[in-house]
């Protein structure tokens, strides 16, 4: 199909469209009509992966249209190895949340499942768009939905946490529209790519790479720009945290990837140490923070960004491997091999692949226990295997995986980071292990605590098991983290190829004069 | 003394203008001699004849001359803003009539004056000579003076109108005094001989001098028209106090003829001087914008909030004036047609809200809208998220736009003071969907309007959001305006 992308992104918009039409008062209706698309959105995002060329770095399924003529604006889409596997994760997660919302959704069911469906779409733009001004608008649009899904579905003080979370990251996305704007000034062009290849001077490059920093570290969130997150999560309806956690995080880390690293490479590599330190802040300091939570969400929003930190720091340990001499020959740094670059970047990619299983499924094991008892509380729990043993059982396999237990797709993304930053230095490897610790520490005293031990809370003995759609989402997430854990080469094979490239250019100089 | 030449030909490009003067005087005698069953018709009529004007002003696109002895111009810019303000004003018509029958307040002089008002504004668009910009600002003015003062029997209506007319008569003071200065140096009263004597090549010193001084005046007074600060008290309150038909008209349509104003005297008539005006405009826009999203965030009346949202878009349009360049007017004048086509939704939206013997004009009155009437609170949603300048609405392209030609003149600053200011002003239209949308409706409320009403406002809210999708198009047009 030559406007596949083009599909992806329009169909869950006017779907959801019409899903609003069909209105709450036909709630039934709505959600087998928002189930049906959200299926028939994956089916089809299954293609990308299937008739993927993976020898090439090359845009594929692009789609070029004029669309603002006067500022050489294009309606540009195409995907690469980066942003494919991120697409797929994005339509996986919808059919997840919208199946998820079935009995749970009581009110204005029509409004929710459309603002996912709609979410949806906004969301395959971002990361398939071409041209960073349609980027941009994506990337924005995509606040909307989520605001309404926290303030509408969401829980005591949802107001509060959907206007911070609109705020935080509208101010942290401005500024990347300012030097959007500028980069266009100095190159008359909005093309992504021509901006990659644009020579930038180090001050221009310092300004831009800020500028980018903080619209993708306010969404990934690093610290110390995290703190909308556990708001933003504790409130959310359970699907509304699944798709902020499983997506639109990575739409952060995406950002690093595609603007980042090949616009600003000279900046991204004089301020890595900056990077590498927040990050190891984030990965150490918030997974004690995760330790004290009394909130079961919570924990896992800070469990989320210190999982998060694992990204950054795999994507900028890089430049304290690899340099690139004048002859344009990749060397190591401190006998670092060449693999150890791409087991840095490429560890950092299975672990954005591997955070949306692995987040999604957490949220959704407390969803189910709060849609029973109403209570996020770890203390209000305790003692739920005895009533529910099949749930226990899923629960305690996410949580494994949360921690890294090998096997789990847990293991993999932060193993190949934490030996890529190994080649880089003893110390951020070491850091960045802590969390093997920190992170099982966290997770297994909370499964503890809710799961195990004896049934003080006589509600929790009233329990009734999950059901056959819960069993069914819960065991679809079980094989995804399973298969990334055993097997995870086909989305390495997927993305390899443009990895290299990227590789290449973020260590190819751009200042002009030292071309 | 200056010749007067009149060419009976000429009359051929002042068609609107004549049209709309003689429509005005038949609809004031039909209203006065008509049986009362047929004064309904009053306002079918006033739409039909801004219908027709409009019209007129469209069959005039392309054409341009300078006639009456140099003082009316026609050129595309002329006619395109009429065409907008004859459409704008039909669709602010039809908001009025809903809010003005809810409230007993429906007199026929209402649309009288407003048609009075509209004429001026045509007068001033194309107003080549200091007189007739001051004759067609005089006849808007004056005309909404009373307009506000229709709703006799509020003491805050008395109160706005009173407060805009004497303020607006310092203002109109001190434009005429920045006028004279003009005229006192260049001895001429039209903008085309003003334009070629004002050449900084040719000016003794001294000369220069005494055109700046004018120039201040003529500033300060076009910023007072489109209240920019400081010269922006008289907004809230006057916004606040008229009636809600009448705010909306003041907050849409006069901002066309006073960036026509703009254009005249300064674009047209004053270029060689851009360097001064744009030094004052800079100032303008940046306390504007500032004060506009600041002190916006703590209003609970909603036609307050949105005068002083309305002050911070007027910072934006004045940006795109500091620029100097086509594509920077263009911005401007692309974002006053973006930010009219906004307010008026908004309006319209609050209007929706009103019924007999209830005045909606708190935020909390939009309490739980999106559970009883989901349309509306969708199309008040979209009018908030453009007026914050989210994408993919109108309001974020135009504000895009500004921007970019402010960047693109290396002020890199002023964009980034801008886009700070823009995410402060995101919290209180966000108040706004809050409020729609998070939190629940006191009472019962049936929302009512009359079929129009719901069409009109429909399409407006839809424009919002497709202009949005193909923002080029107007885009070019604004640019190829000047």
């Amino acid at each position: 199909m030559d406007s596949l992308l083009s599909i992806l992104i329009w169909l869950p918009i006017l779907g959801g469209g019409s899903v609003l039409l069909i209105g709450n008062n036909r709630g039934s209706l709505a959600k087998w009509a928002s189930a049906l698309i959200s299926i028939l959105v994956f089916i089809l995002s299954i293609n990308l992966f299937s008739d993927f060329d993976t020898t090439t770095s090359a845009m594929q399924f692009v789609e070029k249209a004029s669309w603002i003529s006067q500022f050489n604006i294009f309606y540009h889409l195409g995907v690469d190895g980066i942003s494919m596997p991120l697409i797929i994760l994005t339509t996986f997660s919808t059919v997840l949340v919208i199946i998820a919302g079935w009995e749970v959704i009581q009110n204005r069911v029509a409004d929710y499942m459309a603002a996912f469906l709609m979410m949806e779409g906004i969301i395959i733009g971002v990361f398939s768009a071409m041209d960073s001004m349609l980027y941009y608008v994506f990337w924005e649009a995509s606040l909307i939905p989520m605001l309404l899904i926290i303030g509408v579905w969401g829980g005591q003080n949802r107001v509060y946490a959907a206007i911070k979370f609109f705020l935080y990251t509208f101010l942290g996305s401005v500024f990347m529209l300012v030097s959007l704007i500028y980069m266009y000034n100095l190159g008359g062009s909005f093309a992504i790519s021509d901006m990659q290849s644009l020579p930038l001077t180090l001050v221009q490059q310092g300004w831009i790479f800020w500028a980018f920093f903080l619209a993708f570290a306010v969404k990934v969130p690093m610290f110390p720009v995290h703190t909308w997150l556990p708001d933003a999560h504790v409130q959310a309806p359970t699907g509304g945290s699944v798709i902020l956690a499983a997506i639109m995080l990575k739409m952060g880390g995406y950002g690093f990837f595609r603007f980042s690293l090949p616009i600003t490479p000279d900046a991204s590599s004089y301020f890595a140490f900056a990077v590498i330190v927040l990050s190891l802040i984030a990965i150490v300091y918030i997974g004690f923070v995760a330790l004290v939570q009394k909130d079961m969400k919570k924990l896992i929003a800070y469990s989320s960004i210190s999982h998060m930190g694992f990204v950054t720091l795999g994507v900028f340990a890089l430049f304290s491997i690899m340099k690139m001499d004048s002859n344009g020959e990749l060397l190591s740094i401190a006998g670092a091999s060449i693999e150890s670059a791409y087991l840095g970047l490429e560890g950092a990619m299975i672990q954005m692949v591997s955070h949306g299983f692995i987040s999604a499924a957490m949220f959704l094991v407390v969803g189910v226990l709060y849609d029973r008892l109403h209570s996020r509380e770890i203390s209000t729990y305790g003692g739920v295997v005895n009533s529910m043993p099949k749930f226990t059982g899923f629960a305690v396999l996410f949580a494994m995986a949360n921690a890294g237990l090998p096997g789990t797709s847990g293991f993999v993304g932060e193993f190949m980071v934490i030996l890529g930053a190994l080649q880089a230095n003893f110390w951020y490897a070491f850091l960045a292990a802590m969390t093997l610790i920190v992170g099982a520490a966290y997770t297994l005293w909370m499964v503890k605590r809710v799961f195990w031990g004896p049934v003080i809370n006589p509600e929790v003995s009233k329990l009734n098991d999950i059901n056959s759609r819960e069993f069914g989402i819960l065991a679809v997430l079980a094989v995804a983290v399973l298969w990334m854990g055993v097997y995870p080469q086909p989305v390495i094979e997927v993305m390899h190829v443009s990895i290299a490239n990227l590789l290449e250019q973020a260590l190819t100089t751009k200042i002009p004069g030292m071309l | 003394m200056m010749n007067f030449n009149f060419n009976i030909s000429e009359l051929i490009f002042v068609m609107p203008e004549l049209f709309l003067l003689a429509a005005i005087s038949c609809i004031l005698l039909f209203d006065l001699y008509v049986k009362e069953e047929f004064k309904k018709f009053t306002y079918h009529l006033s739409q039909l004849a801004l219908l027709i004007t409009g019209l007129l002003a469209f069959n005039l696109i392309g054409e341009s001359a300078i006639i009456f002895s140099g003082t009316f111009v026609l050129d595309t810019l002329g006619s395109t803003f009429k065409v907008f303000i004859a459409s704008f004003s039909i669709i602010a018509l039809v908001y009025s009539r809903h809010y003005l029958s809810v409230h007993g307040l429906l007199r026929n002089e209402y649309f009288i004056l407003a048609l009075m008002s509209i004429l001026g504004m045509l007068v001033m668009v194309s107003g080549h000579s200091l007189l007739t910009l001051y004759l067609g600002l005089e006849i808007m003015s004056l005309s909404l003076y009373a307009l506000i003062a229709t709703a006799r029997d509020r003491a805050f209506a008395i109160e706005a109108a009173l407060k805009y007319f004497v303020l607006g008569a310092i203002a109109s003071g001190l434009l005429l005094y920045g006028m004279s200065m003009i005229y006192g140096i260049t001895g001429n009263l039209v903008i085309a001989e003003i334009a070629s004597f004002a050449s900084l090549a040719s000016l003794e010193p001294q000369e220069t001098l005494i055109l700046n001084f004018g120039l201040v005046f003529l500033v300060i007074g076009v910023a007072f028209k489109l209240g920019a600060v400081p010269f922006h008290m008289w907004v809230p309150d006057v916004y606040q106090g008229s009636p809600t038909s009448v705010t909306m008209f003041l907050s849409t349509v006069p901002k066309i003829a006073a960036i026509a104003l703009l254009v005249r005297l300064l674009i047209d008539g004053l270029s060689d001087f851009q360097h001064y005006w744009a030094d004052l405009f800079m100032i303008l826009a940046v306390l504007s914008i500032g004060v506009g999203s600041l002190v916006a965030l703590t209003q609970v009346n909603i036609k307050r909030m949105l005068a002083y949202s309305t002050i911070s878009h007027i910072g934006f349009v004045l940006l795109g004036f500091v620029t100097g360049v086509l594509e920077g007017y263009g911005s401007a004048v692309f974002y006053v047609f973006a930010y009219i086509l906004m307010s008026l939704a908004a309006f319209g939206s609050i209007i929706v809200l009103n019924r007999s013997g209830f005045e909606a004009d708190q935020i909390s009155d939009f309490r739980g809208l999106s559970k009883h009437s989901p349309w509306f609170a969708l199309i008040m949603l979209a009018v908030m998220l453009s007026m914050a300048g989210v994408p993919p609405f109108i309001g974020f392209y135009s504000k895009l736009f500004i921007l970019q030609q402010v960047v693109s003149e290396g002020y890199v600053i002023l964009a980034i003071i801008a886009v700070i200011f823009a995410v402060i002003s995101a919290y209180y239209y966000l108040q706004i969907i809050k409020t729609m949308y998070f939190d629940d409706a006191d009472k019962e409320i049936v929302v009512s309007a009359p079929l129009d009403l719901k069409v009109i406002l429909s399409l407006n809210g839809a424009l919002i959001l497709l202009i949005g999708l193909t923002p080029g198009f107007w885009m070019n047009l604004s640019v190829s305006l000047f």
